[in-house]
């Protein structure tokens, strides 16, 4: 599997370490309540195809990536900054 | 009081030639971690240039030549490696002084870039990979920096703690590239 880093380019598996699902980006505001937040912290889907998920270029550059990918085939299908990624 | 002497990281593993590639220790002299500011990445620039003769690198390159270089070390980073660094840079970024951190190592010859491809999952042959190229990677199982110096020679950085790991990994390497006659 190879992972295209929007800094670095095309790269080896390898060099990324997988964090989950990219929650961090939809966090809920603090007031939302107690469902929201269940959901949020404990309640993942497990998606046969497109999933997102945040990925760390540990052996890179550094920058925490957004990979949308399919969980059937393996394709990555689009790559995006954190950073810049939005909610 | 004891006498303390300094030993460079690589101080009796190199230099070490195997199968017309050689190995040996590079003194970068300084090495200053660049981090410039939220939107001051082009002041930046303008101070390094005017300081250092080097624009802030963009991301898998190096800028500036032997004894002062810059190299793209990672997302909005560079290192700025010869000169101590100018005052003036600290007003448009967070500077941070590295010189002990870094085994730096020259891999110079015919096979450097078999002896690299053993070891760095990234294509490093002249075709893509030219001289002012660098990048981020692994260098066997290390973090590692690689930047093309010359038509044949790279420069690899990783953290001093690994600077007898790298010798190991670069001299199996090369060890198999010559034994390939």
């Amino acid at each position: 599997m190879r992972i295209t880093c929007p800094l670095c380019g095309e790269r080896d598996r390898r060099e990324f370490y997988y964090k989950g699902a990219a929650l961090a980006l939809d966090r809920p505001e603090p007031d939302a309540g107690a469902e929201a937040w269940d959901e949020h912290v404990f309640l993942r889907d497990n998606p046969a195809g497109e999933t997102r998920d945040l990925w760390y270029h540990a052996d890179g550059c550094g920058a925490w990536i957004v990979v949308t990918r399919d969980t059937v085939s393996h394709a990555v299908l689009e790559t995006r900054l954190a950073g810049e990624a939005g909610a | 009081m004891a006498e303390l002497v300094a030993k460079s990281p690589c101080d009796g593993l190199l230099p070490l030639t195997l199968g017309g590639v050689t190995a040996s220790e590079a003194d970068l002299g300084t090495l200053t971690m660049v981090l410039p500011y939220c939107g001051r990445q082009k002041a930046l620039s303008q101070a390094l240039q005017a300081a250092h003769g080097m624009a802030f690198p963009a991301p898998n390159r190096a800028t500036g030549k032997a004894g002062a270089r810059g190299l793209w070390f990672g997302r909005e980073g560079a290192l700025l490696a010869g000169p101590d660094p100018d005052p003036a840079l600290a007003e448009h970024a967070a500077l941070s002084d590295q010189s002990d951190a870094w085994a730096a190592v020259r891999l110079e010859g015919a096979g450097a870039e078999d002896v690299l491809a053993r070891l760095v999952p990234v294509d490093l042959r002249a075709a893509v990979f030219k001289r002012g190229h660098t990048v981020c990677s692994q260098v066997a199982h290390m973090s590692g920096s690689v930047t093309r110096v010359g038509e044949r020679a790279f420069m690899i950085l990783v953290f001093r703690s690994m600077a007898a790991t790298l010798v190991h990994d670069l001299k199996t390497a090369m060890e198999a590239v010559a034994a390939r006659g």
